[in-house]
């Protein structure tokens, strides 16, 4: 256990060393949330009305969707460069690959939706600024970097990886997602934490699940 | 050489044991049932023409392929169930270097090292670039490395923990005439040292000159064992292309 959470720290410090001089994945996904909240920006009308009603879909569509191209590329790039190997060589635990490179993709996704909100605020007038939304996006970020670092995993050894990893990760990741949603629609609505209280529950209970079991599953996906 | 291997007094009495491994991919039979035996301090050449098994049977020590079928016991243990020791006893040179191409060959170590649970290894790292001949190379990124300089670093990295056992598929591969003088003097030192090398390449010649034993593989099957001291290159290649049998 000691051991593979070394590999595993080993593996995340790595993984940001690498984005830190390459930029590479951060570069790409944030360019693609940008696109995608300027498109949300033409397609519908910003009066306050709307924005009230499609503003949490904007947000998460934005972050998921940005989320899976992170999540592709954790393995993507240790395939293209044949360093997989290199970690499935380490004498650890194969649950240390998981729980680095899940730390890697929660941090990627995590400064970019930090990076995001300004946009929000810019394009939509659209504050995310609260402890409350900030606790609500790192639930839903662990909730499907979860589930999104095993089906990645997965993904990676496939032809058509870019096509399998959503249709995989999205039916599984919908609670969570569902629950981010009804969380930042209750508090854009001005709602607290007694509203977004089940809304917390749900996220924390499905982190903890997918955590668990995907920790275990991970072994048996790296079988060649 | 620096570079041998300790192997613990504790080592069993061979490095390799295995009996009627067998690996299937598919309709594609990779292994078809193979025994080899291998003691400690010992080279073993492993040759087969392209497809003849030599990267799955490689692959299976190095616990990167699980058998479908039979026994293997490395530096003895199982590689199915004791798969972190023997990942941790063994060192693996594949056909890609295995090597960030953002990172230096320093931090590349570094990285090896931290996962391999290794103290105190600045010393050792500069030390084993300098002895692959990379020193001046420690703190470029390894994008910026030719082949050959890259193959360098591998070798350091496979031998960074001091490895028992040293598996080298194809690792010729890039080397200048100067690089593989460095290879054959590696191999040398690890088995000089008490380790054991297993040494897939389709360079006969040099294999026969490196190697203490010789193992044929033909079409997943183990079609001759011998010592390399009974060999030529005629009758090598011979085993290899089938002729004669």
């Amino acid at each position: 256990m000691r051991q593979s959470l070394r590999a595993a720290w080993a593996i995340y410090r790595k993984d940001l060393r690498v984005e830190l001089r390459t930029r590479e994945t951060v570069g790409s996904v944030l360019v693609f949330a940008v696109v995608t909240a300027f498109i949300f920006n033409f397609a519908f009308d910003p009066s306050p009305q709307v924005l009230g009603l499609v503003a949490p879909g904007i947000v998460w569509v934005a972050y998921v969707f940005t989320g899976m191209l992170g999540l592709n590329r954790t393995f993507q790039l240790e395939r293209d460069r044949g360093t997989l190997e290199l970690l499935l060589l380490a004498p650890a635990g194969r649950e240390a690959i998981y729980w680095g490179k899940l730390g890697g993709a929660l941090t990627v996704m995590l400064v970019v939706e930090a990076l995001m909100a300004p946009v929000f605020l810019f394009l939509y007038d659209l504050s995310l600024f609260s402890p409350l939304l900030a606790a609500t996006a790192v639930l839903a970020t662990v909730g499907f970097g979860a589930v999104g670092t095993l089906f990645a995993a997965i993904a990676v050894h496939t032809r058509s990886r870019e096509v399998l990893l959503p249709v995989l990760f999205l039916p599984l990741a919908m609670p969570v997602i569902v629950g981010a949603v009804g969380a930042t629609t209750a508090l854009l609505g001005g709602g607290g934490l007694a509203q977004v209280n089940p809304w917390f529950q749900l996220m924390a209970a499905f982190d903890l699940a997918t955590l668990m079991v995907c920790s275990w599953a991970f072994e048996h996906v790296l079988e060649e | 050489m620096r570079t041998s291997a300790a192997p613990s007094p504790a080592l069993p009495a061979e490095a390799l044991s295995l009996e009627g491994v067998r690996k299937r991919y598919g309709a594609t039979a990779a292994l078809t049932g193979v025994d080899l035996r291998l003691g400690w301090g010992t080279v073993l050449g492993l040759f087969g023409h392209n497809g003849a098994g030599k990267s799955t049977l490689l692959r299976v020590l190095a616990t990167l392929v699980r058998p479908d079928a039979g026994t293997a016991l490395v530096a003895g243990l199982d590689p199915t169930r004791q798969a972190s020791a023997v990942r941790a006893a063994i060192g693996y040179v594949g056909h890609a270097p295995l090597l960030y191409d953002d990172l230096t060959p320093t931090e590349n170590l570094a990285f090896a090292a931290s996962l391999f649970r290794l103290f105190d290894t600045p010393a050792r790292i500069a030390g084993l670039l300098e002895e692959v001949g990379a020193s001046a190379y420690a703190h470029r990124r390894v994008r910026t490395l030719s082949n050959g300089m890259a193959k360098r670093v591998a070798l350091a990295r496979a031998l960074l923990h001091r490895p028992a056992l040293l598996l080298l598929d194809e690792p010729e591969t890039g080397l200048d005439a100067d690089g593989l003088r460095l290879l054959d003097r590696l191999i040398a030192a690890v088995a000089a040292g008490g380790g054991a090398v297993v040494l897939s390449t389709h360079d006969l010649e040099r294999g026969l000159r490196v190697a203490d034993e010789a193992l044929v593989l033909r079409r997943g099957a183990v079609a001759l064992t011998a010592p390399t001291g009974t060999l030529d290159v005629t009758s090598l290649e011979a085993a290899v292309s089938g002729e004669g049998s």
